[in-house]
């Protein structure tokens, strides 16, 4: 009991700890709520969040390589996609059609780990001749490699599916083990736990199952003298290499680790949609990823994942369902006129509101960035070096070699 | 056999040469200083040391050991530490963090633990700051977390570059103080400083580097002496 007491005490001011909490009891009760919210009909935002995950477990993967080493990564989506067309391959009956004659059909939780390894593997490939490039270059070399490898994908004719893409993978599905008298039992919300369209919580709960397994091997990669190199090399290369850190054994592993995640992430997207395409994986998508874990709080799991949650739900819901929300709020206050379209000058409120959705978007990351510069869920070191700025000044400016 | 003996190195920064063929050594229990203006190519030769940096010609032994081409992370594995100029924090880090990454290259936790209660008793000041981000230090404690994250990979040769720099008078002498007691400990030091008189008043020898030249070596009584050294380097 004590021992239960001590750690609430030692966690109860920790805003991490509080964090992860509220994401464990929300995701345990998110389901229930938003079905009970919709009369039943929820399965669609069970879904949505479903597919948030994928984000959320992008910007886990990002927040390794941005916020911990340092390396701005700005095609990050290249391995998502890597990740997800490696699924494709290996579980589909892709294979069948390409030169080889012989469809493949891996279970899914052997497909999702190699295509987390093939896109670690792809990490580790652009990473050792790149990272010894810095700063701006790195991220010009890696913006680079997330325009190609979608050309590269849209122009493998048979062996990726050419510009329409693979479809028809394989569902997920429970490792055989698993199989007891559980299955096809009515779980109240939860009804039959079999992967297939029309069961989402299936995959909601696959996902929360994954996000923490990922949080919690990515949580302990912080602590570690692993984590301490990577922050080491961030702050100070030289110091770094000084200190005995081999800097590019470190930054390859950043590299890999975030690249895995982010396959592992893109592999359940192509199980998930049971369809991949290589228009899905622009550099839009690098760029929001990055965007969620800035915004979130660089460096900081809980933050990086809360950034996740909540620009995946401004862009996907928020701004998708503005201009509908606006109409019905402008004819309930009486303004119909605001919803009539003239056909030479007013579209209507609806109108207005779609057409400037990433302005309204761009308004919304500007003022959280006022309003919070060190990001929504700061580490603890970034908003102690915030509230010490003043201080910064006066230390002694860094100094070239003589 | 010298400790550290550094054997007629030049080294270049693209076409630029830096040094040429400078000869150092270090013995073991001693404190040497290595003086001279800016420019003259002391931070090169910590560098050089320390395998950040390679020369082109020359060879460079620790213990007997050629080291001449090793890596900077086998060089610090070897017992080779040095405090770099301008401190080099991870400003980011928490001293306590700063002080592991000294370790990096230990396995012991119970070694690790002892130097660490060494470091604290040499700098109690740290001990109070453990937790605080190492950007936000005064620039005395920045000095001291910077020499004390060296001594934390628990050198055979401790090389501290600048210590002096930029602090106020009070604390120059407590961190020489300090040297004088990390070397009464047992551990050579290899000092590069601008403030001549005060290093050669800590140091047992000492070399004067001129445009990558030694151009005088002698002990620190024989140099502070020197009419060439008053000169130069002592504003007399």
């Amino acid at each position: 009991m004590s021992r239960v007491r001590d750690f609430w005490n030692s966690n109860r001011r920790n805003p991490n700890a509080i964090a992860y909490a509220i994401f464990i009891i929300g995701a345990i009760f998110y389901p229930s709520i938003v079905q009970f919210l919709n009369g039943g009909n929820g399965d669609y935002l069970v879904g949505f969040a479903a597919d948030g995950g994928i984000y959320i477990l992008m910007a886990i993967g990002l927040n390794v390589v941005v916020g911990f080493a340092g390396l701005l990564d700005l095609g990050y989506a290249a391995f998502f996609a890597i990740g997800s067309y490696t699924y494709a391959t290996v579980a589909s009956y892709h294979l069948g059609v390409t030169p080889i004659g012989h469809a493949l059909h891996l279970p899914f939780w052997i497909a999702l780990l190699i295509g987390m390894f093939v896109a670690a593997a792809a990490g580790a490939l652009l990473g050792a001749p790149t990272l010894r490039l810095r700063g701006d270059y790195l991220a010009i070399v890696t913006l680079g490699f997330g325009e190609i490898v979608p050309i590269v994908f849209r122009n493998g004719e048979v062996w990726t599916g050419g510009v329409p893409g693979i479809s028809g993978l394989d569902v997920p599905s429970l490792p055989g083990w698993f199989v007891g008298p559980w299955i096809g039992q009515d779980f109240g919300w939860v009804p039959d736990f079999r992967f297939n369209t029309g069961n989402l919580t299936a995959y909601y709960v696959l996902m929360c199952f994954l996000i923490a397994i990922t949080v919690v091997l990515v949580h302990n990669l912080y602590n570690s003298r692993l984590g301490r190199a990577w922050m080491a090399v961030r702050e100070d290369e030289t110091a770094a290499a000084a200190s005995g850190v081999n800097t590019v054994t470190v930054k390859l592993l950043a590299f890999s680790i975030g690249a895995a995640t982010s396959g592992f992430a893109g592999a359940f997207y192509g199980a998930k949609l049971s369809y991949v395409s290589s228009e899905n994986f622009g550099f839009v998508v690098s760029v929001t990823v990055l965007a969620m874990v800035v915004l979130g709080g660089m460096g900081n799991i809980p933050g990086a994942m809360l950034g996740a949650a909540v620009l995946y739900f401004i862009l996907f819901r928020l701004l998708p369902d503005a201009p509908a929300q606006l109409q019905s709020l402008a004819s309930a206050l009486g303004l119909d006129f605001l919803n009539k379209a003239d056909p030479n000058g007013w579209p209507g409120i609806g109108e207005v509101v779609s057409r400037l959705k990433y302005v309204i978007f761009g308004l919304i990351l500007v003022g959280i960035m006022l309003l919070r510069p060190q990001g929504l869920l700061p580490s603890q070191v970034r908003k102690q070096e915030l509230k010490h700025a003043e201080h910064e000044a006066l230390t002694a400016p860094r100094q070239l070699q003589g | 056999m010298a400790l550290l003996e550094v054997e007629r190195i030049d080294v270049f920064y693209g076409r630029v040469q830096a040094l040429h063929g400078e000869s150092l050594q270090v013995d073991q229990g001693e404190v040497v200083a290595l003086i001279g203006s800016n420019g003259a190519g002391k931070t090169t030769t910590l560098r050089t040391i320390s395998g950040l940096q390679h020369p082109a010609r020359g060879t460079i032994k620790f213990n007997g050991k050629d080291i001449t081409r090793s890596e900077p992370q086998d060089i610090v594995n070897m017992g080779i530490c040095q405090s770099p100029e301008g401190r080099r924090l991870f400003a980011r880090m928490t001293v306590l963090d700063n002080l592991r990454m000294g370790a990096y290259t230990r396995r012991n936790q119970a070694e690790i633990k002892q130097d660490m209660d060494r470091v604290f008793e040499l700098f109690p000041r740290l001990k109070e700051r453990l937790n605080q981000v190492a950007g936000t230090l005064s620039g005395g404690e920045q000095q001291m977390c910077a020499m004390g994250r060296a001594l934390m990979a628990k050198p055979k040769l401790l090389m501290l570059d600048e210590p002096s720099l930029g602090l106020a008078p009070i604390l120059v002498e407590t961190i020489f103080q300090i040297v004088r007691e990390i070397n009464a400990q047992g551990t050579p030091v290899l000092l590069v400083e601008q403030n001549a008189t005060k290093a050669l008043e800590v140091a047992h020898r000492g070399y004067v580097l001129e445009t990558g030249n030694i151009v005088q070596t002698g002990t620190g009584k024989e140099l502070l002496a020197s009419k060439e050294v008053q000169t130069a380097y002592l504003g007399m």
